[in-house]
């Protein structure tokens, strides 16, 4: 059930290009629940992708 | 006051660093310009009345942009191989699969720097073209992965390779040029 800090950033980044299945979504949310960093990693690429949109 | 065709050969530049920065070679993207200019020109009549010429111009760039992806991606053989994904990332991790260094809270007032968006764009072209190209489409022209694979010619893996292998570029080379200093 608990997966890798390694595992949930190819996770965050799946998440934004597709809907995740039910597993994953769930093994995910568990994981960002209790790891601040990969909250923060998750923020970083909610970022990039405000600042692509941005692009002038 | 100045002729249709002076004002849109004054937005070349802007269109041409556009192209650039989404076909990675420039004689592709000269190219791409040149028949948006073209177009332009022959369509002068359907820009009556817009407000913004460089946004009309954009949008026909988008579309030269997409023809000559398509033209390249039939053209190259699919050489551009997945690099063994499980050991890409090897540095930031340690051997649990933990960050060897927590990402930080970007500060969202960067998005308001003009100098963020330079830094940006370097980093853009830092990353190998069809990385780019992938990253490109998904995030700045909005397609979803089953367009981006068609144009590109590739699997739905390889295209969500692709585009994580680009995030991850673009936030380690973003943390170590701008966030950093």
């Amino acid at each position: 059930m608990m997966i890798s800090c390694k595992e949930a950033t190819r996770l965050v980044s799946q998440g934004l290009d597709r809907k995740l299945g039910p597993w994953n979504w769930l093994r995910l949310r568990l994981h960002l629940g209790i790891c601040d960093a990969c909250a923060a990693f998750t923020r970083q690429m909610k970022f990039l992708r405000r600042a692509i949109q941005r692009l002038p | 006051m100045k002729s249709f065709a002076a004002r849109v050969e004054e937005e070349r530049p802007y269109l041409v660093r556009y192209a650039s920065l989404q076909l990675r070679d420039s004689h592709a993207a000269e190219d791409a310009v040149q028949e948006t200019l073209v177009a332009a020109l022959a369509g002068a009549a359907s820009f009556e009345g817009r407000a913004n010429l460089r946004t009309w111009l954009t949008g026909i760039l988008k579309h030269k942009i997409v023809d000559a992806i398509r033209r390249s991606s039939r053209e190259s053989t699919r050489t551009a191989d997945i690099a063994d994904e499980a050991s890409e990332f090897d540095a930031l991790f340690d051997s649990t699969g933990h960050w060897v260094e927590a990402p930080a809270d970007w500060p969202e007032n960067s998005l308001e720097q003009k100098q963020f968006f330079i830094a940006l764009e370097d980093c853009l072209s830092r990353l190998p073209a069809k990385t780019a190209r992938a990253f490109m489409m998904r995030e700045h022209m909005g397609f979803d992965t089953d367009e981006i694979c068609k144009e590109l010619a590739v699997t739905p893996t390889h295209c969500w390779v692709l585009l994580h292998r680009a995030r991850m570029a673009l936030r380690a080379c973003l943390e170590t040029s701008w966030f950093t200093k």
